[in-house]
Parts: structure tokens; C-alpha cells; sequence
């Protein structure tokens, strides 16, 4: 049980976490430990539960069984306005018949703090926008009502900031712009924060930690580095960025590396980058990101007798599709630095990548988990 | 395992806190409302129409002897009136809709920014009095009235001849008078129309009838069926326009009920007639909405 | 010529008719200021008098006093009661729900009459006398109906987040209804008394089977309509046309101005 009762801090404890709806399991035996001041993303496709797990932690939905608590208070059944937890709501919920200081007032007067004025004008200065004070927040751009609900959370001065979804309803340039400044603010202001979302690119520019969620359960929880170099299930692999995963079978160890082979050629990998969790002399796969991929320079594990059967330039990268003798399609990003700039569809070409971008998973499993999910859709 | 059940005791007392009550206790007062002074004078008056006038001969004395054939007397002293209800009733329903679903249309499409006022102005009429409506319309058709000289000045009209004290008279009254109730659920059925909808039609190669009967016409039908029943249910039992700008000939179920009660104090029979006038309507509605294939009506 | 018209059919044929929607205002107004004498049925010469003394005419400002006392009061209880039923369908799962959507329903289904008659018989049964009481009484029974639709509808659009987001930031229950739901449903509850004081202030047919010898205003154009009604009704008539109509263009007026970007 990874239940971290012995936590003293306001690290945020969810232990064994279960939420029903009906026949539903929307969320699944869920544990972990958010620690204080920590940037935390909740990430994964529509419908994993990380919106009900979120919910829970609010006190806005009741958990079937399961504990959270924050440091060694358990607020499991505490109501929402009895928890030092504030929420950044999708699309805000800003009150429409309120101005817009007395919005960010909300919570203060509710508590019965004295210095309202002093407060709500200093957080609505850290958003730079003071000077909208007097209005409603219709009156507002999508951005500046995206910074009042933030300002209107964090000037409670909450143990635990969520944010579900905050920059759904920006267009993309927006979008960047805000990611920085949420992170800034977070810094600024040293709370937690817990965001939930699907766009894995928020996640890993934000977050020092992020927990992969898929069917109600944690997929695997770590730095965006650790998730995206070494992504320990194909759900992981496929939903953040893209892999290229290819069935192969164990042949040998040598020294602190498994030979494997696919289709019949040799690939190297390193055992402590062998991420699947069955028994050896078994199938698995192997898994190499697009960009890691060289079409020119040879490298230690090569698979030749490819077709490039696509092209498309995306500015920072040339993206190719090769199809290769065994009819699988793989994905090559090659930088635009004049290396690749030479080939066109139909070549034939050998991919080739060292030996230590390489990782191995359950030969078993999905090979297309994580892809289908379309990560706009909510 | 134990803390599991430990956490299932817990939330169960903190669920006992809810309160499911609340729900029942807001609905309490205005349902028991509903109870005495409309479901229970139903169940009264149900009671009422199958009574037989007391052995003292007494008038407005009734005792409780269960003739159903009340019910069947009632009808063949009333059914005049009440077959021209029914068919006032229509022919009022479908003229307030050829005449609202272009001003509906119009304001819903064609308004830009008058929108709103123009709302206001639909509904502004009925502001003023229900009976000062039809008395100004009795005066406005009546023989000393505009409308009749105009008429009898480019001879469409016979010297001796007048407009009010007809079928007609009381038909235009009634399609006037909830001329609102078909207008705002029309409206607000095309009001919801997504425009890009009707350019996607057109785009795919539908002309304006087309776009009109195909994706117009069958997205406002909310709003046709809701006009239609608002219309038709006050106008079958209406009987002041009958009265202010009718004839004998022209009397409706209402009228009789009316009378049966003030005048002949004959209450069985007013009961009776009541009962299937909302029998009648009741039954028409049903069918009705079951064609139309919406029961979104509350 | 038949291009503008084709084009701009729909227009003419909108204009055509409100000029039908408002001949019968007009004329009614026009006739507030007949020189009447004793009949007001046909026009008779200018006069101010009417609407200098709009109690001119005996009963008339009688009978408008019952009508705005019985309005008043109806629609005062008929809100509070029909937005009380609003809130639990619309805020609450409950047992029973159908069968009260449908008892809502169903006095909006039966004629008038009817529920003016069954009225009238239950109050006669029970030995009570037809009159104020009793007309307060019907009215609120069939405006709580129309309340709670209206009602309902607004608190269907509320956002639940927004009661999500009050009790997030520290608001109870009572706190959070008190200063989130009921002043974002209050709009819809203002328009639901409006639309019940309106349908109480015009009804003829059950009032007329409930309030006995008690005159309301229709009732008393209805009286005194065979003679031509005296022109202090029209008065009263137009003045409430511009009355309500100013009510609403102000209302409309104000939250556009509310909601301006």
C-alpha cells in the first residue's frame, strides 16, 4: 500500500482512491503522493479519470472508498468549502453577475478575512490586470478571464491549487504565452499546484511531475524527461509524442546488454533499459522515438531495405514515412540541417540509431495503445 | 482490507447528512396547492357529472346516483357546439401559424439588430386587456365600423350585410387573441437554428423550398407543435370571443358549459361537458405529439 | 419591382402583419380620448377629459383595484411557490419527478373553463361563497404552473460549475445559493412574476366562474361591453400597454448595457 500516512508537510496523499459511477470504474485503486510545491500534471486521454480524480481532491464528488489527505489531515469527505483547496476551472466559472474584484473577493469574504481590499488589489496586481477591477467578466477576453481565475484561486492562499483544464479554451499562441506565466506565477507564489490535462506539450512544459493516467489508473509517473526518454508502457510511448515500437525476440545477453531480433536483424539494447515485465526467452518490443532515428550516419542498430513512402516538411524537421520489408510503417524526424535534404519517396533507405535511445517493453501488449485516443477531444 | 471498510462506515455517515428531503420539501406547498384546488375539484367535478337532481326539486340540489348516461345526454344537447369548438379551434390554430411562422422566420433571420425590439412588439399587443381586444375588434368590424364601410363602398360587401355577429367575426377574434402563443415558441425554435446550417444546405445544392422543407421547417417543428397546442387548447374552450362577436349560431362548448351553470344551474351537465371537452383536447394532444415525435412539452 | 419584392417578401408580409398585431391597440388608444358621452361606439370629437379623470366612469377604477389586488397577491404566492418546485426539479433527482412534471403540465392542458367550473362546484360543495378569496385562490393555481416552466428554464442554463466554484472558495450551501443561484435565477423569477401578474391581470373565464358579485377589470369591459365600454377603460387599457411596454424595453435596455463588451 503506498499509503504515506507518515507524510508530516502538506504533501497531498491519495491512497487507494476509488470512484463508481454505477458500473463505471472511473477511477481505479489510485495512489500517490503529490509533495508540497510541487508543479503536478494529471495527464492523459478524455475519459482516464483524471477529471474525477481532480473532483475528488476538490470535494466535489465523493470518493467510492480510498483516503486523501493533505500532510496528516484526512479530508476524504471534507466539503469542498472546508478544505484548503482552491480550483482554476475549465472555461473559469467566473461569477457573471459579479465585478470582476468581487469575483477575487469571493473566498476572502467568505472566510472572514479583514484586509479584502489589500489582498485582491495585490493578487490582481500580480496578473497585471488591476485596472479591470470594476468590471464583469464578460466584459473580458478569453486570457484576461483565464488570469482572474487564477488570481480568484490563489488569493486564498490555498495548501493545494487545481487546475483542470485551464488553457483548454485559448488558441494556441495564447495558450504558450499563459503556460510561462502559470509557471511563473507558480514559482512566484511557491503552492502546489495539480493541473489535469490531455496535451501532453502543456504537461511537459509545466510540470516537474506528471502521472500518465489511462482507464482510471496511473500508467507510470515521473519527470517529463524520464516519461518521454524512458516510457515504461506502449501507452506511454505512443500517447506522449510519438515511438516507433517493432516486435522482436530476445536471443542473448551480452554483458549489460540484450540482443534482440527483429525481423532478423540484431538490435542492441541495454538491459537497464528493458522496461517489460515478463519473463525473458519471450517476444517484445522495441521502441526508438522518430527523432533519435538517422537515415545517413550508420549507427550500432540499423534496420535496412526501407521505402520512404512520405514526405512532409514541418518546418524545424522533414518527417518521413518508411515502410519497411516486413510491412510496418515507421516514422524519421530528421533535422533540417542539410543532411536529408536529397531524398525523395521511393528511396530505399537503412535506419540507424545508437544503441542507448533504445528501450524494450512487454511483447504482449497493444502495440497501438495510447494512438487512437484523439487528445483534442473532450 | 479494514480500512476499506473502515472508509465504507464513514461515508455512509457522511451521506446521512444529505439531505434527500429537501427536495420533497420545496415541492410540499405548491404541489398540495395543485392537490386541493385542481385535482381535487377534478375528482369533484367527476363526481358531480354523473349526479341526478335531488327528490326535493330543489334547484342547484343534486344527489349522487352514478348515470354515466349523463354524460351521453349531455353530448347529443351539445354537439353542435361542440364540433364547431373543435373546428374553430383548428381553423383559428392554423391561421395564427400561416400568420406567425413568417413573422417568427423574420424576426428570428431577418431582424440584424432590431431583434429584441421587435420581440417587445409581438408580444406588446397583449399588454392591454384580453376583453378590450375583442371589444375593439367588434367595433372595428361592426356595422358603424371602417372596415364594413370600405367594404360596402367598392361593393364587396351588400348594403344590409355586416361582418360581426358571424363564424367569421369569432374566428378572426380567436386567431387574433393567441396570436402570442403560437408567435414566442415559434420564434424560439427558429431562433436556435444554427444559420451555418441552412448556408450548409444551400452549399449542398438545395434551393430556398428545398432548404425550407428539408432543414427548416423540420428543426422549428419543436416549436410548430408547442405553437399549435398553446393555440389550440384556449381557443377549443374560449367562449368571449363566441360571445362578444358571434351569434347564436355560432356558440361554443364553452358557452354552453357557461350557461348550464349561471343560467340553468344544471350542474351535472356542465360536468359532463367539461369532462370531455378536456377529454377531447387531452386526447388530441396525445395523438398529436405522438405524430410529431416530440414530447419535450413541459 | 418583382425582384425587390421577392426578395424583400418576407419583410412586407412582417410589416403587414404587426400592422394587423396593432390596429386593435391603436383603436383601442385612439378611443381613449372619444368624447364619448354615454356610448363610446362610435367617434364623437377630441377630449382630454378621459385621462384627466380615468375614475370617471362609475365601477371602472373599482373593478382595475380588485384586479391589481387579486394580481398582486396571486402573483406573489404563485412565484414563491412555483420557483420552489422549479428548484427541486431542476436542482434535485427525487423519486416522483414524472408524476410532478406531468400534474405541472396538465393545468397548462385544460381549458380554462374547466378549471374554472370544477373550481366553482368544489367551493359551492364545501359551502364556500364565490368572491375574493376564492379568486386569489385559482388565480395562483394557474399561474404556479407557468412560474415554474419559466423558472425551470433559467435554472436549467445556470452553469453548475458556478455553484461548484462558490463552494470551492469557502461558500456553504445557504452561502452559496445565497449569493451565487439566486441572484443568477433572479431574472427568470422576475419574468416568471411578470408573466403570472399579466395572466392573472387579464383573466376573464375563471375568474368570472370564482368571484361572484366582486368586479374585476375584464370582467367589468365585459359587463359593460354591449354599450360600447365607457372610454376611462381605454384609458386604463392604454396605460397599461405603455406601462408594460416601457417595463420592457427598460429591462432589455439595462442588460444590454450589462452585457456590452
Amino acid at each position: 500500500m503506498a499509503d504515506a500516512a507518515a507524510s508530516t508537510k502538506g504533501d497531498l496523499t491519495l491512497s487507494n482512491l476509488v470512484k463508481e459511477f454505477g458500473d463505471f470504474r472511473a477511477v481505479d485503486d489510485l495512489s500517490l503522493v503529490i509533495p508540497e510545491g510541487s508543479f503536478f500534471a494529471l495527464l492523459g486521454p478524455s475519459g482516464c479519470g483524471k477529471t474525477t480524480t481532480l473532483r475528488m481532491i476538490a470535494g466535489l464528488e465523493e470518493p467510492t472508498s480510498g483516503k486523501i489527505a493533505i500532510g496528516p489531515t484526512d479530508i476524504t469527505y471534507a466539503k469542498p468549502y472546508a478544505r484548503p483547496v482552491n480550483t482554476v476551472f475549465q472555461n473559469y466559472a467566473l461569477f457573471p453577475h459579479l465585478t470582476i474584484f468581487e469575483n477575487v473577493a469571493f473566498g476572502l469574504r467568505r472566510r472572514g478575512v479583514k484586509d479584502v481590499k489589500e489582498q485582491v488589489t495585490k493578487v490582481l496586481e500580480l496578473v497585471e490586470l488591476a485596472h479591470l477591477a470594476a468590471r464583469k467578466p464578460v466584459q473580458l477576453s478569453g486570457g484576461q478571464q483565464q488570469r482572474i481565475a487564477v488570481a480568484r484561486a490563489i488569493v486564498n492562499r490555498p495548501a493545494l491549487l487545481l487546475l483542470d483544464e485551464p488553457l483548454g479554451a485559448l488558441d494556441l499562441k495564447l495558450r504558450r504565452q499563459m503556460q510561462i506565466e502559470l509557471k511563473w506565477i507558480q514559482t512566484e507564489v511557491g503552492l502546489t499546484f495539480v493541473h489535469v490535462t490531455h496535451d501532453q506539450e502543456e504537461a511537459m512544459t509545466m510540470a516537474d511531475t506528471i502521472a500518465v493516467m489511462n482507464e482510471g489508473r496511473i500508467e507510470q509517473m515521473g519527470t517529463p524527461v524520464e516519461l518521454y526518454e524512458s516510457p515504461k508502457t506502449v501507452f506511454v510511448a505512443n500517447f506522449l509524442g510519438q515511438s516507433n515500437l517493432v516486435k522482436g525476440k530476445v536471443e542473448s545477453t551480452n554483458g549489460d546488454d540484450l540482443l534482440v531480433n527483429v525481423h532478423g536483424n540484431r538490435i542492441v539494447v541495454p538491459a537497464n533499459r528493458d522496461f517489460s515485465t515478463d519473463n525473458h526467452e519471450r517476444s517484445v518490443l522495441i521502441g526508438i522515438r522518430p527523432e533519435k532515428i538517422s537515415i545517413e550516419h550508420p549507427e550500432a542498430n540499423t534496420l535496412g531495405g526501407g521505402v520512404i513512402t512520405d514526405i512532409s516538411f514541418v518546418g524545424v524537421s522533414t518527417q518521413f514515412q518508411i515502410q519497411m520489408p516486413w510491412g510496418q510503417e515507421l516514422a524519421v524526424f530528421e533535422q533540417n540541417d542539410g543532411g536529408a535534404s536529397h531524398l525523395q519517396k521511393g528511396d530505399t533507405v537503412s535506419l540507424s540509431w545508437k544503441p542507448q535511445f533504445t528501450f524494450a517493453l512487454d511483447g504482449t501488449a497493444d502495440i497501438d495503445a495510447g494512438t487512437s485516443v484523439n487528445p483534442e477531444e473532450e | 482490507m479494514a480500512f476499506v471498510a473502515a472508509v465504507a462506515k464513514r461515508s455512509g455517515n457522511v451521506r446521512g447528512i444529505k439531505r434527500p428531503s429537501t427536495p420533497y420539501l420545496l415541492l410540499i406547498p405548491g404541489i398540495a396547492w395543485l392537490f386541493m384546488f385542481f385535482i381535487y375539484p377534478l375528482i369533484n367535478l367527476a363526481s358531480t357529472s354523473t349526479q341526478t337532481p335531488a327528490a326535493s326539486g330543489e334547484v342547484g340540489a343534486y344527489v349522487q346516483t352514478f348515470r354515466f348516461a349523463n354524460y351521453i345526454d349531455a353530448f347529443s344537447g351539445a354537439r353542435d357546439q361542440f364540433l364547431r369548438s373543435i373546428v374553430y379551434a383548428l381553423i383559428a390554430t392554423l391561421l395564427a401559424l400561416a400568420i406567425s411562422y413568417p413573422l417568427a422566420y423574420a424576426i428570428a433571420f431577418k431582424s440584424g439588430k432590431w431583434k429584441n425590439l421587435l420581440l417587445v412588439l409581438v408580444v406588446a399587443p397583449f399588454f392591454t386587456s384580453f376583453l378590450l381586444r375583442t371589444v375593439a375588434w367588434k367595433q372595428i368590424l361592426g356595422n358603424e365600423g371602417p372596415v364594413v364601410a370600405v367594404l360596402k363602398f367598392l361593393h364587396i360587401l351588400g348594403p344590409q350585410s355586416g361582418l360581426t355577429a358571424s363564424a367569421f367575426a369569432v374566428v378572426t377574434g380567436m386567431t387574433y387573441n393567441f396570436l402570442p402563443f403560437m408567435t414566442l415558441p415559434l420564434y424560439a425554435s427558429l431562433e436556435r437554428i444554427d444559420p451555418r446550417t441552412l448556408e450548409a444546405s444551400s452549399d449542398l445544392y438545395a434551393n430556398g423550398i428545398t432548404t425550407f422543407r428539408k432543414v427548416t421547417f423540420p428543426l422549428s417543428l419543436p416549436g410548430v407543435v408547442a405553437g399549435t397546442l398553446l393555440t389550440f387548447i384556449p381557443a377549443a374552450g374560449d367562449y368571449i370571443n363566441a360571445t362578444l362577436l358571434g351569434n347564436p349560431r355560432t356558440k361554443m362548448i364553452g358557452n354552453v358549459i357557461e350557461a348550464r351553470f349561471f343560467d340553468i344551474v344544471d350542474y351535472p351537465t356542465a360536468a359532463a361537458l367539461s369532462f370531455m371537452l378536456m377529454a377531447a383536447i387531452l386526447i388530441m394532444v396525445m395523438v398529436y405529439v405522438r405524430r410529431a415525435g416530440t414530447e419535450e412539452l413541459v | 419591382m418583382k425582384r425587390w419584392l421577392s426578395k424583400n417578401l418576407i419583410k412586407v408580409y412582417a410589416t403587414l402583419a404587426f400592422i394587423y398585431l396593432f390596429i386593435p391597440i391603436a383603436y383601442t388608444m385612439a378611443f381613449s380620448f372619444n368624447n364619448a358621452g354615454k356610448s363610446n361606439l362610435t367617434w364623437r370629437g377630441f377630449t382630454w377629459a378621459n385621462w384627466q379623470n380615468p375614475c370617471g366612469a362609475p365601477q371602472v377604477c373599482n373593478a382595475l383595484g380588485n384586479s391589481l389586488k387579486i394580481g398582486g397577491l396571486a402573483t406573489l404566492i404563485a412565484t414563491i411557490l412555483g420557483t420552489m418546485i422549479a428548484f427541486a426539479l431542476g436542482r434535485h433527482r427525487f423519486r416522483g419527478r414524472s408524476v410532478v412534471n406531468i400534474l405541472i403540465f396538465l393545468p397548462m392542458a385544460t381549458p380554462e373553463i374547466v378549471l374554472g367550473a370544477s373550481l366553482l362546484a368544489m367551493f359551492l360543495n364545501l359551502g364556500i361563497n364565490p368572491g375574493f378569496w376564492p379568486t386569489v385562490i385559482a388565480h395562483v393555481m394557474f399561474c404556479i404552473s407557468f412560474v415554474v416552466v419559466t423558472v425551470k428554464a433559467r435554472i436549467a442554463s445556470l452553469d453548475p460549475k458556478l455553484e461548484e466554484a462558490a463552494m470551492d472558495l469557502y461558500a456553504t450551501e445557504a452561502e452559496t445559493f445565497r449569493r451565487v443561484t439566486l441572484p443568477l435565477v433572479m431574472p427568470g423569477i422576475f419574468g416568471a412574476a411578470l408573466l403570472a401578474f399579466s395572466l392573472s391581470f387579464d383573466d376573464f373565464i375563471i375568474t368570472n366562474f370564482n368571484s361572484g358579485t366582486l368586479t374585476t377589470f375584464p370582467k367589468f369591459v365585459y359587463i359593460s361591453s354591449s354599450r360600447g365600454i365607457p372610454p376611462q377603460a381605454n384609458v386604463i387599457g392604454s396605460t397599461m400597454f405603455i406601462l408594460a411596454l416601457t417595463i420592457v424595453l427598460a429591462g432589455q435596455f439595462v442588460s444590454s448595457r450589462k452585457n456590452r463588451v
